[in-house]
């Protein structure tokens, strides 16, 4: 049992914000400045969620964040299929984040298709000290000998790229001449850059503007002929299959997928966007960029979508249908009714094991709002959440749409704060990623990774929402929670009941 | 709709029904572009000729799929082996994001580590105010005994210097004049993950041993009977330590572990989160410059810090990850010798049960071929035990190996006969190893979590041993190291073997027989 359902939200508020001075108490007072802006107790009724973000980590706090090289090759480029994403610098950011996102795809990996490979060019000390210009070059013409089937490729930079006044700019150019046109695409994403993965996303939407639709021949043909229905799924990296379980609904409710960005994407369905009617945006925060350029360049407008648990999802399906002709309002309604006998059953069956139960998220990109609909259509209650490098534009959002009134905020929270918020909060569950997932369930709090699923999946659009119900079901139900206590140590509070 | 709420599908179902496969197919055919499935296959076939593998092994420049890492990563293993240490990287801060997954990953274990948080500013003007406010804070925080600092590829690249730095942060208030910031500069451009584990090593022994930075004075070694042990890194970190801590009493050696982290990667839980655990204690890292004797499981792994034992006077050994039968008699033999404590009858019997279970089983690997990869020490271990099973490790690689490295493992090649038709490959990557596995197959792959990319393309039957172990749970909280180790070894070899057998004869009326009850 959590302490909210027992107080009013008054009570609440003030134990948050208790809650919050007791926290900064362990910092130097410059560090405590810094953090106390990050930290709120949501307002009913205001515009956003009052506090600062997109700002630099505090050094030595233990922040959750990753970098720039993890926005793009992790997240915006690495699931492009066809292409060879080359991680350029020293061994270790490619290995790490080696097939580590599970993007599912399809395709015959090694020969065409390289998502869940690891290509570097392993910086040795003689590469930054006299630069890897060179070496970069020859990993291009080595990958095209052995892999002559990629569509593409790309160049993620790791830190030291930037440092060492490498042109990769100028090996690309040069190779994709050498390579008859050949897309080739230099990434400006060292680590440093930015105060998060944030700014990669960004660098990555840019290079795709300027280093593929801006090298599309304007006489190039067309691969299809185009419909009124044409519509793009940008911001899905199909994890465990999210955009799949996505892309059927659309399409059942009469709209066409031209183009997946960027889980199980490829550069042809890149190229093809700008053909689109509509841009369908799910990672508002790292895809709102190529979303507005298309807006701007090309004229599709962009419709922000959310596909977590049947009340956000049929309000979604509605939203996008009204960018359309009654053909495609009808195919939503359509849509709604035909899985609306699955949404009852799965909520029949879960809702009344998850009735009440309180969560507390943090998370990156656009699941600390989009995933607290899903919650409440089980019953259950977000108490807390925050952004790992959200900007305020996703607090606005948070806060005019998603949150109640008394919801502990916390931006970029600190390992050290998300404890301490655990502990005095005691959820009923944490939502959050494998640094904080073991951490949790130490505590014997149970625990979901919500950026990975916790290798399960999709949780995206009807099929998904049962599963996240049944996982969410067997992360809070599992019998193990009832043990992590040892019996003699504790005092007993069941026993007297259980004398009566 | 294949959805349903009595039984819920999720990925590993829910696409293969006709709903989702036709959109898939659609998907490909309309907008992918896709390339002929005649061209894919022809490439595919292509892949697995000699004439593919001598190309793939003229390549200069490109590496595809490493079997290593970066230092760091090294250094905060071994960091977290000491008590109430955190390790903290100064530089970039995503990268310190991937350690901890990497580790909690393959434990299934909270990994603690903090970063200096360095960003564009700190490129220009070097990153001397983050390690200010990040070691103040750190040590607000997270009351650490120890701090033990080591470096981001871009801290080494702008070439900030971690002495001057601690200094001035001391100086600067952010931690006490006396409070332990041991350091080393660990650049992910030089040699790999073991090498940063080597670095840091060093650096903690260094900073104890030798006047921690010139602002103590150095220890004067008064030699005692006690002897140093260092695992070096390794995956299996948890049970072997635990493993060797039983062996070393049932001798009754005194021994200091040096980076100690079976507890604080197997830690209970119990309603309590233990961000420290165990570890080896300052102070006993301080006195094991008394020791007689300093041993290392793992020779590439520790090649500067058994140096810098041997110049404290030291006596040294290094193992290359004793596995298995003759390798424990080894390493116990010559723990023997150093402390002078007999090995009791106990490890004699032991001894016996593993030789025992090898004949018991050894009919069923005898002859049979492997592919080895992983870091020096592992393969070398592991191909040490497959040749006193009568087995051939018939390819082994080692990204992160030296040339020094591969005359070694040449050497135990050329002392068995089931080693004449061996080779080693420092330097390779997982790419070529599939190259090898297509043109020269074998029976059998030992090697990470990735290798089950090289078991679904070539079909080579994979059996986990290394790091990281990321699909596969718990197998680190098992020895590997001892004729217990061995033993689990030998246990997970044969397992894949049986399985394999069972597999392939497994299809009614076509294979019923050999489908055996009794082997
Ligand atoms: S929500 Fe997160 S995990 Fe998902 S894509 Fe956006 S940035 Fe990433
Ligand atoms: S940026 Fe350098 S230190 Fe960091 S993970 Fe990458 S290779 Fe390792």
């Amino acid at each position: 049992m959590s302490v909210t359902k027992t107080h009013d939200i008054a009570e609440i508020k003030a134990r948050n914000r208790a809650l919050i001075q007791e926290v900064l108490e362990v910092y130097p007072e410059k560090t405590a400045k810094r953090r106390a802006k990050h930290l709120n107790v949501q307002e009913a009724g205001k515009s956003d969620c009052g506090v600062k973000s997109n700002i630099k980590s505090v050094p030595g706090v233990m922040t959750i964040r990753g970098c720039a090289y993890a926005g793009s090759k992790g997240v915006v480029w690495g699931p492009i299929k066809d292409m060879i994403h080359i991680s350029h610098g020293p061994v270790g950011c490619g290995q790490y984040s080696w097939a580590a996102r599970r993007n599912y795809y399809i395709g015959t990996t090694g020969i065409d298709t390289f998502v869940t490979m690891q290509f570097t060019t392993d910086f040795q000390e003689k590469d930054i000290v006299f630069g890897g210009d060179k070496k970069l070059a020859k990993v291009m013409d080595e990958i095209q000998e052995l892999f002559p089937l990629n569509n593409g490729i790309t160049v993620q930079s790791e830190c030291p790229i930037g440092l060492i006044g490498d042109d990769i700019e100028a090996v690309s150019k040069a190779k994709s001449k050498e390579y008859e046109g050949k897309t080739i695409v230099p990434v400006r994403c060292e680590g440093f850059r930015g105060v998060s993965q944030s700014l990669g996303h960004h660098i990555a939407n840019d290079a795709i503007r300027d280093w593929v639709f801006d090298k599309i021949p304007a006489d190039a043909a067309p691969r299809f002929e185009t419909t009124p229905y044409d519509v793009a799924i940008i911001g899905d990296y199909n994890i465990g299959g999210d955009a799949w379980s996505s892309r059927i609904l659309l399409e059942e409710m009469g709209l066409r997928v031209i183009a997946q960005w960027s889980g199980d994407g490829s550069l042809a369905e890149l190229e093809a966007t700008p053909k689109a009617k509509l841009n369908v945006l799910h990672c508002y925060r790292s895809m709102n960029y190529i979303s507005r350029h298309m807006e701007e360049k090309y004229g599709i407008p962009w419709c922000e979508y959310n596909f977590f648990g049947p009340s956000k999802i049929a309000e979604s399906l509605r939203k996008i249908a009204s960018y359309f002709d009654d053909k495609i309002k009808e195919g939503a309604e359509r849509v709604i009714a035909k899985y609306q006998p699955l949404m009852d059953a799965v909520i029949a069956k879960y809702r009344p094991r998850l009735e009440g139960k309180t969560v507390m998220l943090f998370v990156g990109g656009l699941r600390p709002r989009h995933v607290i609909g899903a919650y409440e259509d089980l019953g259950m209650e977000v108490v807390g959440t925050g952004y790992e490098f959200g900007h305020n534009d996703d607090y606005q959002r948070t806060a005019q749409h998603y949150v109640k009134d008394g919801t502990l905020i916390y931006d970029d929270v600190t390992g050290y704060e998300f404890e301490k918020f655990v502990e005095k909060i005691q959820p009923d569950l944490v939502g959050s990623g494998i640094k904080e997932k073991y951490v949790f369930q130490k505590m014997g709090v149970p625990f979901r990774q919500m950026h990975s699923w916790d290798y399960s999946g999709p949780y995206h659009g009807y099929d998904g929402f049962a599963i996240f119900a049944r996982d969410m079901d067997m992360a809070i139900n599992a019998p193990i929670w009832k043990m992590a206590k040892t019996p003699w140590k504790n005092v007993p509070e069941q026993t007297l009941l259980a004398a009566e | 709709m294949p959805q349903n709420a009595d039984h819920v599908l999720d990925h590993l179902e829910l696409f293969r029904g006709p709903e989702y496969q036709q959109m898939l197919a659609e998907k490909k055919r309309l907008f992918e572009n896709p390339k002929d499935p005649a061209e894919v296959e022809r490439i595919r076939e292509w892949a697995k000729t000699p004439e593919y593998r001598e190309k793939n092994f003229a390549r200069e420049a490109l590496t595809v799929n490493p079997a290593k890492a970066c230092q760091p990563l090294g250094a905060v293993f071994a960091a977290v082996g000491f008590e109430g240490t955190i390790p903290f990287v100064h530089g970039s801060q995503g990268c310190v994001a991937y350690y901890r997954s990497h580790f909690s990953r393959h434990f299934k274990e909270p990994s603690s580590c903090v970063s200096s948080s360095m960003t564009e500013d700190a490129a220009v003007f070097g990153g001397l105010n983050n390690m200010i406010d990040g070691l103040a804070n750190t040590y607000a925080m997270y009351k650490p005994k120890m701090i033990a600092v080591s470096t981001t590829c871009m801290a080494e690249v702008i070439g900030d210097d971690l002495n001057a730095f601690i200094k001035t942060s001391k100086e600067k208030g952010s931690v006490p004049a006396d409070f332990d910031v041991p350091f080393a500069h660990t650049p992910a451009f030089v040699g790999s993950h073991i090498t940063g584990y080597d670095n840091v090593m060093k650096g903690i022994l260094e900073h104890f041993w030798d006047g921690k930075a010139g602002t103590a004075p150095k220890l004067e070694r008064q030699p005692n009977e006690k002897i140093n042990f260092i695992g070096g890194f390794d995956g299996y970190t948890v049970g072997n330590i635990r493993e060797i801590k039983r062996l070393f009493q049932v001798m009754g050696v005194e021994a200091t572990i040096l980076c100690d982290n079976s507890d604080v990667w197997d830690t209970p839980t119990d309603g309590e989160f233990r961000m420290y655990d165990g570890g080896t204690t300052l102070e006993d890292t301080a006195n094991a410059v008394h020791a007689k004797a300093t041993i290392s499981m793992q020779e590439y792994c520790t090649e500067k810090t058994l140096a810098l034992a041997a110049n404290h006077g030291h006596q040294v050994a290094a193992f290359n990850h004793p596995v298995g039968v003759t390798s424990t008699d080894r390493f116990l033999m010559e723990v023997s010798r150093i402390t002078g404590k007999a090995i009791p009858e106990e490890l004699a019997r032991e001894r016996g049960r593993l030789v025992d279970a090898i004949a018991d089983s050894s009919a069923h690997i005898h002859g049979k071929k492997f592919a080895i990869y992983g870091d020096p020490d592992l393969c070398l271990g592991l191909a040490a035990f497959l040749l006193e099973l009568g087995a051939e490790p018939t390819h082994v690689l080692a990204t992160n190996g030296s040339k020094a490295w591969a005359e070694k493992v040449q050497a135990l090649f050329n002392s068995s006969p089931f080693g004449a038709n061996c080779h080693v490959y420092p330097g390779k990557d997982l790419w070529h190893m599939r190259s090898l596995l297509f043109t020269e197959p074998v029976d059998f792959l030992i090697g990470n979590t990735y290798g089950k990319y090289l078991e679904r393309d070539t079909g080579t039957p994979l059996i986990r041993i290394g790091f990281p172990v990321f699909d596969r749970h718990h197998h680190h909280r098992y020895p590997v190291w001892g004729y217990q180790g061995g033993l689990n070894v030998l246990v997970t070899i044969l397992d894949k073997i049986f399985d394999e057998i069972d597999k392939n004869t497994n299809v009614p009326s076509k294979t019923d027989y050999s489908f055996d009850i009794i082997r």
